[in-house]
């Protein structure tokens, strides 16, 4: 769908934060980049957004995936959701954007905050919900134009293990349903496991993509594969794969 | 919720009036006890009586003057507000402007009104003059408060319209003037009781009467004239307008943000 090409960025203070990154992003996978805080993870996923200029390299996209307003969901490590207005505003701001009308948008809004159970919460403003409540107002407003691709910036770090196991599996019911590809950030091995088909291991200074790794597990996956010893298999794997990474990324 | 205040709530507000009101019940009690004890002279000091009693023979020329200050400080108040915002919107849309006036607002800021105002009445009429000092001192909060929140807009947020292609007006109307809110807020109540500052600084350095000459003029006068009571009720007058005018933009503040931002937010919900 996307493919990231012997990308560099270098910031403005000088700080070489990726160098040499190639990447594949296939059509309908669950792609995990998982790396130690600082490898240029988000880096990556911004520049895959559009929101930042690789300094080297290129972002090619395939034929037909042009790149344009509504084809990408982003969502980030906070909810980032507007404080002064309802949630049903929240989630309808990408279709307001894009210029669709608001009685177009209000059916889509609707099954967009119904997709992550929230549909009667559409007049309530965003400081009366609980942190994974936001999440999840913020997903669906990632969600609301039907993105082909979405973004997410490590978007459960913040959460509690119950909170999180559980848009864990909500997560993977809405992708398997919406037939959207995700690239999804992280730097828990346990999380991208769980939810990948596929895991880009990544090494710091500079950032780039040390290993990939299938996670061959079929879908649905739900509370017993977080026991089964499959999942530990895989998990002792990736630990494994991340920790030579960070070896890799120590060297000078 | 207000339906159901608890009766510590109900306390804490009942206190939050009658504390105050106790206070200067008590401050007034002393100064009309130290007034009789000693028998201090009327133009020395004032009873508490006869500053009231002379609020009530001299109400028509001091409320007139009061409204005089008034329509001053409004106007200088409402030039100030459309002054600053108009400013710190045109310093974030370009970086240029902001570069070539930033450095001149902060000069009107800090020099003392006071001592401009007396070449501006050299040129303006007397009152455009006491206008402009009004502005002056009032738009300087707005403009800096108004660019503070302009700046503190949430990145991710501003990223967030970037990906959607939001035109920069789309930016500024949905994102930047509603996140910059409660700080723009904020400079129009510094701004309010600055503006009355303002307006009274100049009316002094004009220093002429007639039929328009605001409150500062009544209490100049009555000062020649050693008429002290009617300084004091001049001076009760510029308190109260004060005050109203502060509580007036705080209310405002509080029904603009109530229902989303925090420091307009009960403690516990």
């Amino acid at each position: 769908m996307v493919a990231l090409r012997g990308i560099g960025k270098t910031f403005p203070n000088g700080t070489l934060a990726l160098n040499g990154l190639d990447l594949d992003v296939r059509q309908g996978e669950f792609l995990s980049l998982l790396g130690p805080s600082g490898c240029g993870k988000s880096t990556a996923l911004r520049i895959i957004a559009g929101l930042s200029e690789p300094t080297q390299g290129r972002v090619e996209w395939a034929t037909g995936a042009q790149i344009r307003s509504g084809l990408i969901g982003f969502v980030f490590q906070e909810p980032t959701l507007m404080p002064w207005t309802t949630v049903f505003n929240n989630v309808r701001l990408p279709l307001k954007l894009s210029g669709v009308a608001a009685d177009k948008a209000r059916g889509r809004v609707d099954a967009a905050l119904e997709r992550v159970g929230l549909r009667d919460f559409s007049s309530v403003y965003p400081r009366e919900l609980s942190g994974g409540m936001r999440m999840r107002v913020s997903i669906a407003r990632a969600l609301v134009t039907e993105p082909e691709l979405l973004l997410m910036d490590e978007p459960f770090a913040a959460l509690d293990e119950i909170t999180r196991f559980k848009l864990n599996d909500d997560l993977l019911t809405m992708w398997r349903g919406l037939g959207t590809t995700v690239v999804f950030v992280t730097h828990s091995v346990f999380e991208s496991v769980y939810l990948s088909s596929r895991i880009a291991v990544m090494a710091s200074r500079p950032g780039r993509v040390f290993t990939e790794l299938a996670i061959d597990a079929t879908y649905p996956r739900g509370g017993d594969f977080r026991t089964s010893p499959e999942y530990v298999a895989l998990c002792r794997r990736t630990s494994a794969a991340l920790a030579h990474a960070m070896a890799a990324g120590d060297e000078p | 919720m207000n339906a159901q205040l608890s009766a510590r709530e109900r306390r804490e507000r009942a206190l939050r009036v009658a504390l105050p009101v106790i206070v200067a019940a008590f401050i007034i009690a002393i100064w009309a006890a130290a007034v009789w004890f000693w028998q201090i002279k009327p133009y020395v000091l004032p009873s508490p009586g006869l500053v009231v009693q002379t609020l009530v023979t001299d109400r028509s020329l001091l409320l007139q003057s009061l409204l005089v200050t008034l329509v001053t400080t409004v106007e200088g108040f409402v030039l100030a507000t459309l002054g600053g915002f108009i400013l710190a919107v045109l310093f974030d849309l370009s970086r240029l402007v902001e570069y070539s006036l930033y450095p001149y607002a902060v000069i009107l800021q800090v020099t003392p009104v006071i001592a401009i105002a007396p070449l501006l009445l050299v040129y303006m009429p007397q009152p455009t003059a006491v206008l402009v000092c009004a502005w002056i001192v009032a738009f300087f909060p707005v403009l800096a408060n108004t660019t503070l929140g302009l700046r503190s807009v949430d990145r991710n947020l501003a990223d967030l319209f970037a990906l959607y292609g939001a035109s920069p007006a789309r930016v500024m109307w949905d994102l930047k003037l509603p996140a910059s809110l409660p700080y723009m807020l904020g400079g129009l109540r510094i701004a309010g009781g600055l503006s009355l500052v303002g307006a009274v600084a100049a009316e002094i350095a004009a220093g002429s009467g007639g039929a328009g000459s605001g409150l500062a003029f009544r209490i100049m006068e009555a000062q020649y004239r050693l008429n002290i009571p009617r300084m004091f009720a001049a001076l009760l007058l510029l308190c109260v307008a004060g005050l109203v005018i502060f509580y007036l933009l705080a209310l405002v503040n509080y029904l603009a943000l109530r229902s989303w931002h925090e420091s307009a937010l009960d403690r516990e919900r």
